[in-house]
């Protein structure tokens, strides 16, 4: 390579490096900010003034879905901590016990209420028959 | 011979008498791929356990995710060819993928959204997975207008060069996006490192549509490459011969 093709390599370098550190900068300074929701067990460890907006996010703990006329209770679990949760609406066609759920809305007096409730579901795909299969 | 071959095809003429031999091939091999594991996928493969049929929506989201972020990687290739090399191919083929490039990480973001009303139960979220999609989508619509904002063409193919390298960053970010923060949008089903959380009766054909969404891409990329030929070097002799 001749120098100035060089030259003009190691520019560039050097620029995708500065743009590189500039952006870890800011992500490493938002860090957790960019969580979409908190774990039941960070919820322990930061102090959230009460009744501010929040996400949680977690499975819903087995046999702990109730509900009442249009309300429903059920608690979000990541299986080391624990949050009561109650909720007034219709919540989607894949909220399951033993799946993932993130809930947005507030804590009062340590029960979660909460004013929106999606379902998240994961990576795995396979047909019905197989699960049962494995399951077995 | 391989180094005359890239020699050659590198100059806007070669390349736009020459690529017509290829365009065929990939044209029609990838419709058939394209085609074949659509159907597949869309009528004979068995319902997911979890989502039923509304995951069959995988077979568009998931090529149009792949491309949006590969079209991104091919233009800052070209970036770093045109910068160092002045390779003037190279420039056309920045500014023929990007508006590809948008259309395609369009196609990624409306899917999901169709793909999250029945399955999360919402159709946008700021998760970070859909947050950082969406800055690459309004790159590639900033790379546009501001490569068409100059009157001077060589100016302007050296400042996108310069842009596209420096955004090049967000390809890494939406890629690690669901591994480093905690996100709605599940990880990654397809690894390197394992083996696929997706059963193989699903997981083929959605390879098939992903190699032949590529092809059609390449495809549109070769048109549109054309095109930027014909407009940028309009005052050859060449060009007649050509048109």
């Amino acid at each position: 390579m001749n120098p100035i093709r060089k030259k003009r390599l190691y520019s560039i370098l050097l620029v995708f490096l500065f743009s590189v550190s500039g952006i870890s900068l800011i992500l490493y300074s938002l860090n957790s900010n960019l969580d979409y929701f908190f774990t039941p067990t960070e919820l322990k460890n930061v102090d959230i003034p009460s009744e501010k907006r929040i996400k949680i996010g977690g499975m819903v703990l087995e046999d702990s879905v109730q509900r009442y006329k249009s309300e429903i209770s059920f608690i979000i679990t990541d299986y080391e901590n624990s949050i009561n949760v109650v909720f007034e609406g219709i919540v989607p066609d894949l909220f399951k016990e033993g799946s993932g759920v993130v809930a947005l809305g507030f804590i009062k007096n340590e029960i979660f209420y909460a004013q929106e409730v999606l379902a998240k579901h994961d990576e795995n795909y396979m047909p019905p028959n197989l699960n049962l299969e494995n399951d077995n | 011979m391989i180094k005359k071959f890239i020699h050659q095809f590198a100059s806007p003429k070669t390349y736009l008498f020459q690529v017509n031999k290829f365009y065929n091939y990939i044209f029609y091999i990838s419709i058939s791929i394209y085609v074949l594991s659509i159907t597949w996928g869309l009528l004979f493969v068995p319902e997911d356990f979890v989502q039923g049929n509304s995951f069959r929506i995988i077979y568009l989201h998931v090529p149009a995710s792949f491309l949006s972020q590969s079209l991104y990687a091919a233009m800052a290739i070209a970036s770093v060819t045109y910068l160092i090399w002045r390779v003037k191919l190279a420039a056309y083929l920045i500014i023929a993928i990007a508006p590809i490039g948008a259309m395609v990480t369009f196609i990624a973001l409306s899917s999901g959204s169709i793909w999250g009303i029945p399955t999360w139960g919402t159709w946008w979220q700021w998760d970070a997975r859909i947050t950082s999609t969406l800055i690459l989508f309004i790159m590639y619509l900033g790379l546009i207008s501001l490569h068409g904002s100059f009157s001077n063409y060589e100016k302007a193919d050296k400042l996108l060069s310069w842009l596209v390298i420096v955004g090049f960053v967000n390809i890494p970010i939406i890629k690690k996006s669901v591994d480093w923060w905690s996100t709605l949008h599940q990880s990654a089903s397809i690894t390197l490192t394992n083996k696929p959380s997706i059963d193989p009766s699903m997981l083929y054909p959605l390879i098939g549509s992903t190699i032949g969404f590529f092809g059609l891409i390449i495809c549109l990329v070769i048109i549109s490459s054309k095109v930027q030929i014909i407009k940028r070097e309009s005052t050859k002799s060449w060009i007649k011969d050509y048109v």
